[in-house]
């Protein structure tokens, strides 16, 4: 079977109120932003019959707006726009990172960072860096405004703690100071076409006596939702980082996951895998 | 009704909104240089430029590009007057069974008109999402070095 065409009703509002309005009216029809999520299964012949609430003529929800303190993405921004945001690549290299691994250039000139967060997959790359820059998720429905935690947007496999009505409406990162150190790192069967066995992002400040100031460290595909490696991060704070104190650190990650077995990968070598990445960002030396 | 700019052509669609683009270029503007493929925005054959930007053809409703620019492989040079970069692939044997080559053509063309890198890590990263069943990769990747080399010295010397 395959996607039929006159089955679908399309529903294209030209603002943001007549959408929230539209949405409003039309709680189950589906938000289409770049398609590259939806129109895969559409084709398949998995989507038939939908309601679809087309967001491409959403101007106002197209713009990067940058303050000196930080970035407001608009919903409808691409993967690919953000890696030519000079703000963004200055500031916030961990997401231009990570919005360079999703797919090819096709996908990434029409996938958007909203769609991403609403499609709420495990493996969604650029999570982990917005778990690590404390990114927060600005939503809206006809009559309100929300902001929420990156963490506090997703509920589950595929699950956003997004109301029937509400739509996202940017993603709003304040600049961090400086990291010391910072990485990124995806690893997967083939860059451009392979969802991630586990992803990685990490940011660490010092203090001037060597003692770690601040770490965050984000994993993602290594739990239902994207996590940040609380009792790591903990561990760590306001300590030297010995080896003897990686060690204890890359012993603790475990406690923090709950990675599985699945077709792209196994939990054993997603935890192997993750301790590695958080040893060699732990133990660069400067 | 749907208007969109193909091949600098003003042409009006009208059927239902929702009908793929690469579908509309093939079946209603007769544009079937323009391959389907994978159908799931995996292999790239059905990549056309739009707005400037490469994209798969497949994954895009043609309500979505109403009022864009869109660039096939038509719009590059016909059998007795190749472009350079058909002349490339030409030149190169980097086409075997040609069903990838018109997505491989249309991102690279994207990639020269940018004023991409022309060393072959670069071309490799632009083609990422353009895939070839016959693996033709490396005269692929060398037809599209010599293309942006040339471009290059045509750039520089018209500066």
């Amino acid at each position: 079977m395959r996607g039929d065409a006159r089955s679908m009703t399309l529903l294209r509002p030209r603002s943001v109120e007549e959408a929230l309005r539209l949405y409003a009216k039309h709680p189950g029809a589906v938000p289409l932003a770049g398609g590259t999520d939806f129109m895969v299964a559409w084709n398949a012949g998995e989507a038939n019959g939908c309601t679809i609430l087309d967001l491409s003529r959403l101007a106002p929800w197209k713009r990067i707006t940058e303050t000196k303190t930080g970035v407001r993405i608009g919903a409808l921004v691409t993967h690919r726009e953000i890696q030519l945001h000079p703000g963004i690549r200055k500031r916030l290299p961990l997401l231009v990172q990570a919005c360079a691994t999703i797919g090819g250039r096709q996908i990434q000139a029409r996938g958007t960072l909203a769609g991403n967060l609403a499609n709420a997959s495990p493996a969604g790359d650029t999570f982990a860096p917005l778990a690590v820059y404390e990114a927060r998720v600005r939503l809206r429905s006809a009559g309100a405004s929300r902001a929420l935690p990156l963490l506090s947007v997703f509920t589950g496999v595929k699950k956003t703690a997004l109301a029937a009505d509400e739509l996202i409406e940017s993603i709003e990162i304040d600049f961090p100071r400086r990291p010391a150190r910072q990485c990124f790192r995806k690893v997967g069967t083939r860059a451009a076409s392979a969802i991630s066995k586990t992803v990685a992002a990490g940011l660490l400040w010092f203090s001037s006596d060597g003692r770690v100031r601040e770490i965050r460290f984000a994993l993602g595909s290594m739990a239902p939702t994207v996590r940040r490696l609380a009792s790591v991060e903990s561990l760590l704070a306001g300590q030297k980082p010995t080896s003897r104190l990686v060690e204890q650190a890359v012993e603790l990650l475990e406690s923090d996951v709950s990675p599985i077995d699945d077709l792209r990968s196994t939990r054993a070598y997603r935890l192997e895998v993750s301790r590695n990445l958080l040893r060699a960002f732990l133990s660069t030396s400067r | 009704m749907i208007e969109l700019t193909v091949n600098r052509k003003k042409r009006r669609y009208r059927g239902p909104a929702f009908k793929r683009l690469l579908d509309v270029l093939r079946e209603d503007f007769e544009l079937t240089g323009t391959k389907e493929g994978c159908g799931e925005g995996e292999c790239g054959a059905c990549t056309v430029i739009l707005d400037g930007e490469p994209v798969n053809s497949c994954l895009i409703p043609v309500a979505q590009a109403e009022g864009s620019r869109v660039l096939t492989v038509e719009s590059l040079g016909a059998s007795s007057r190749l472009s350079p970069l058909q002349q490339s692939f030409l030149d190169r044997g980097a086409a075997q069974c040609g069903i990838c080559t018109p997505g491989m053509l249309m991102t690279a063309v994207a990639h020269l008109r940018r004023g991409g890198a022309a060393d072959p890590e670069a071309v490799r990263d632009a083609l990422a999402g353009n895939l070839c069943r016959c693996t033709g990769y490396q005269h692929i990747v060398a037809a599209v070095v010599d293309a942006a080399k040339r471009e290059r010295k045509r750039r520089s010397r018209a500066r």
